[in-house]
């Protein structure tokens, strides 16, 4: 049995088709990130997945429980954590967990074992009022609020937006810990970066589904053609790459411009005429596509 | 019942640490007992009276020395003419003017009938009116004394007006218990309201959908606080009463408190269904504002029910503050028990039960 069977879900809010038959399926045990630029409906398909809201058409389940005939029974499995911090800031860290548990019946100690590590970090604020916390410390305490009974699938919604660099990464430490654990993660971020440490990603955009796989396989299947450009004089650069006939695509990628030549174009043609366009210093060499490159394509090739 | 325990402690501490609400809670009946009537009231003490003795008699001179005994009137001008009088009222010297005719005391010894005019300025429409009914009162226990001291036969059969419950027309009375009730409104109504759709705004309300509370529970830790608070309220409010007026309940508290508790459920469920409806801070504050409006004004809070228009007095009925303040000045002023004002208290569970179903039911954790 999958953790999370998607099947066709399509939500539309007035014109605005937010999901287009989305079909996906999460393994247990998986940590699966689900990969898109803002507005990509990543949030409504959490949404649909928590019982939040009803999908207009299709179904999903989650630990085979139905998100609409048994959303009840999924509300003690599942445990969510919003893309906004949506803890109590007037009530402690420790009054935060210890009502969170409450709620699902639970008491802290029983599940202590789970959200230890998490949990160890923030404890010597345990006093502090929740609104008081920083940043990545907010984000802990609401991922041990979302851990405390124990579910048996996490729903992370953009949990790393707006967190700064070292508690991305040591955030993306503790679901590896969580996942060892046997607990299903679904993610979803914004970052490409953060693809590389899932087990397989989805990438999303306008509500529909571009590609689904293992990260790395997904950038393998970028294929070659892929350059990295740079020259002396960056922007006119860009712009001379994209009035060529032979470049299909150029963009912005860190300190170089990525570019895509067309079938049969050989790159060293390419730095000469771009010499004798008066650019200096123009180097043109291959690069490995990631998924960033991956998305770009897909985004603009259907 | 544990979840709900729970969810009522977490009220209650984010009540006592919120900054602005406890202080609220004490502050404005404070404010609204200790200000609002005074600054209210329709001082019909102190009516100043203008009089034109035409007569010059001895009975003139007694009803006018009378009348200055009278705690309520005074003596402010002993004119002439009637143009001198009115002058008066126009620069805002007199409120009433008395007239007593030409040979007021010769005819009126005689058999005839002649008649003593008073003429209220109706600007200031409730001292002018209360202050013309002071003034004929006066009047008429004279004449009274008078046929008693002399036998004079009086033109025709005086009607003597008394007051029951509240002799003086003192506004204040009138009003103390009808400011309790707008307490009950505003604190009972309006914060559950703000404090759901808080959660709302804040996403808070998200961690409760998708957790296995239920919406009756949910519902119930939103409405209880305010049950609590609108009884505080209350009892805050007669302790001023008592302190700063010495008003105090003719009837049973009791009577009061079952009025009160029943009120508050029907308010705070009102509060809980309009946040449940909107989304956002504005939009309920408006709708809650538009309701609140309707309830002071049509509920015979600041005016009486039977002055409105037919077709008005039906939909009184459908606003609950009207109960409530029914209740509330018959158990003040008049001293009714429970058995008196079983109607009122039957309606009023009604809409208590209906108004919390609703509460309920608007809940949707899914959308």
């Amino acid at each position: 049995m999958n953790a999370i069977e998607i099947n066709g879900v399509s939500k539309s809010y007035g014109a605005v088709q937010a999901l287009d038959q989305v079909t996906l399926s999460v393994h247990e045990a998986e940590l699966f990130g689900l990969i898109g630029p803002d507005g990509a409906g990543k949030t409504t398909l959490f949404r649909i997945l928590t019982t939040l809201l009803n999908a207009d058409r299709g179904t999903a389940s989650v630990t085979g429980l139905d998100v609409r005939r048994n959303y009840r029974d999924i509300r003690r499995v599942v445990g969510y954590m919003p893309g906004r911090f949506s803890l109590y800031p007037d009530l402690s860290v420790e009054e935060n967990l210890k009502f969170f548990a409450a709620l699902f019946g639970v008491d802290v100690h029983t599940n202590y074992g789970l959200i230890a590590p998490i949990y160890r970090q923030i404890e010597p604020f345990a006093q502090r009022r929740a609104g008081k916390l920083s940043g990545g410390m907010k984000q802990k305490l609401a991922l041990c609020c979302a851990l405390i009974h124990q579910p048996a699938v996490l729903f992370l919604d953009e949990p790393t937006t707006g967190v700064d660099a070292v508690s991305r990464s040591e955030f993306w430490q503790m679901l590896a810990g969580l996942k060892a654990q046997g607990i299903t993660i679904f993610v979803s971020t914004p970052y490409m970066d953060e693809a590389q440490l899932c087990d397989r990603v989805a990438l999303m955009d306008k509500g529909h589904l571009l590609a689904v796989d293992q990260p790395l396989k997904l950038a393998e299947s970028y294929g070659t053609r892929l350059y990295a450009a740079s020259a002396r004089e960056m922007w006119p650069l860009m712009q001379a790459l994209r009035g060529m006939s032979q470049v299909e695509d150029c963009y912005t990628f860190g300190e170089a411009h990525h570019v895509v030549l067309k079938q049969g174009t050989e790159p060293e043609a390419v730095v000469e005429d771009l010499e004798r366009s008066g650019l200096h210093d123009v180097k043109i060499l291959p690069a490995r596509g990631n998924i960033e490159d991956l998305f770009i394509k897909l985004m603009r090739h259907g | 019942m544990k979840t709900l325990l729970v969810l009522l402690r977490k009220e209650f501490i984010q009540f006592r640490r919120n900054k602005f609400m406890p202080k609220l809670v004490v502050m404005f009946p404070m404010m609204a007992m200790l200000v609002i009537p005074l600054v209210t009231t329709m001082d019909v003490k102190n009516v100043n009276v203008a009089v034109v003795d035409a007569d010059k008699s001895e009975i003139s001179r007694r009803i006018v020395s009378d009348m200055q005994a009278s705690p309520y009137l005074r003596l402010s001008l002993y004119a002439e003419t009637y143009h001198e009088a009115l002058d008066a009222v126009e620069k805002g010297a007199a409120d009433v003017i008395l007239l007593l005719p030409t040979d007021y005391e010769k005819k009126l010894v005689s058999g005839h009938a002649p008649s003593i005019s008073v003429h209220a300025n109706g600007v200031n429409a409730t001292k002018g009116q209360l202050g013309a009914q002071y003034l004929s009162q006066a009047v008429t226990q004279t004449l009274i004394k008078l046929k008693r001291e002399r036998g004079i036969v009086l033109p025709r059969e005086n009607i003597y007006v008394q007051n029951r419950y509240n002799p003086t027309l003192d506004y204040r009375i009138y009003m103390i218990p009808a400011l309790m009730v707008i307490l009950v409104i505003m604190i009972c109504g309006f914060l559950p309201a703000l404090n759901l759709v808080g959660e709302k705004e804040s996403g808070t309300i998200e961690q409760i959908n998708v957790s296995p509370v239920s919406r009756v529970t949910f519902t119930l830790s939103k409405l209880i606080p305010y049950w609590i608070i609108g009884l505080m309220v209350l009892t805050f409010a007669m302790t001023i009463a008592w302190l700063a007026y010495g008003l105090v309940p003719t009837g049973s508290l009791l009577t009061i408190y079952a009025a009160t508790l029943l009120f508050s459920f029907v308010m705070s469920g009102f509060g809980v269904a309009v946040a449940n409806c909107s989304s956002t801070m504005q939009q309920s504050m408006y709708v809650m504002f538009f309701f609140i409006v309707i309830f002071q004004l049509m509920s015979g809070l600041m005016t009486p029910i039977d002055s409105m228009p037919q077709w008005a007095q039906y939909i009184t009925y459908l606003v609950p503050p009207r109960y409530f303040i029914e209740i509330m000045r018959a158990v003040y002023l008049k001293g009714s028990a429970m058995q008196d004002l079983w109607p009122e208290f039957v309606v009023l569970a009604v809409i208590a039960a209906v108004m919390s179903l609703i509460a309920m039911l608007t809940y949707k954790k899914q959308s």
